[in-house]
């Protein structure tokens, strides 16, 4: 994901912004990293590029 | 909706993936059909130099790759399928992984399309895995339109629009009707009659 989408998301739960870590970049592409709620902490996973914003109950019952 | 399975005649002429690039995935995904062309075209051809546009649902990502070709737009794809966010990136669109509207901020898109899962499914019928989540629409056909519709307003600007692909088996009044309640002005910019169904275009506007 491109940094520039952490102004459109937010925290799927309570719709709080999020932080984000970035572990590995390639170019301005971040390609792993973690997207944090800095209300309630929730953390959503950056894998291969993409966030996982799904909701942490629906996250278990769809993984994949 | 096209039916990968028939055997029919392939038509590789136009820049939809060619049957081998179709061949080439894992069937998990639904692959651009005329609903696809129908609902890119319409978005395309009414869209006023937009900045932000969301595809929800985004499935293989054609849509979505369809609008950034044709326009100047920022496009964003999500997806619950984590098959269809990888073909979706792929294409170069910038995916996210989400239940319809949930991880996406107010205020954000001037433009969201969304080609829902529309057949309608009955419970003993339904087969459980991605292809069904792409298709099926629950008994009525509406168990996406109405979550969506109700948080739709949240994420749009205040000018923005939302081009809704409906299907006759969905209930077109019923979805008209669902649209108004949640406060949209809507207007059918396009129609198109196919065998089993005709599928319009809906815009929706606050």
């Amino acid at each position: 994901m491109k940094e520039s989408l952490m102004d459109i998301l937010c925290c799927p739960v309570d719709k709080h912004d999020l932080e984000l870590t970035v572990d590995t970049k390639d170019d301005e592409e971040i390609i792993e990293g973690t997207l944090t709620c800095t209300e309630c902490g929730e953390a959503y996973p950056i894998e291969d590029g993409i966030p996982n914003l799904l909701p942490p109950d629906m996250r278990d019952e769809a993984a994949a | 909706m096209g039916d990968a399975d028939n055997g029919g005649e392939t038509d590789d002429s136009d820049d939809r993936p060619s049957l081998a690039e179709q061949r080439g995935v894992d069937g998990h995904v639904y692959q651009p059909a005329e609903d696809s062309a129908l609902l890119a075209k319409a978005a395309i051809d009414d869209l006023d130099s937009p900045q932000h546009v969301l595809e929800v649902g985004t499935g293989s990502g054609w849509v979505a790759e369809q609008v950034a070709d044709e326009t100047t737009a920022r496009v964003v794809g999500s997806d619950l399928n984590p098959h269809a966010c990888r073909q979706a990136r792929e294409r170069g669109i910038d995916t996210v992984r989400a239940d319809l509207l949930a991880p996406f901020a107010a205020d954000s898109f001037d433009a969201i399309l969304f080609n829902p899962p529309y057949l309608p499914t009955e419970p003993d019928n339904e087969w459980d895995d991605w292809m069904e989540h792409a298709l099926s629409g629950g008994t009525d056909g509406r168990r996406l339109i109405v979550p969506f519709l109700d948080d739709v307003g949240r994420v749009l600007t205040t000018d923005g629009a939302v081009y809704l692909l409906v299907s006759s088996l969905t209930g077109y009044e019923i979805v008209v009707d669902i649209a108004e309640d949640a406060g949209f002005e809507t207007t059918e910019i396009t129609q198109e009659s196919y065998p089993f169904e005709v599928l319009s275009v809906l815009r929706l506007t606050a």
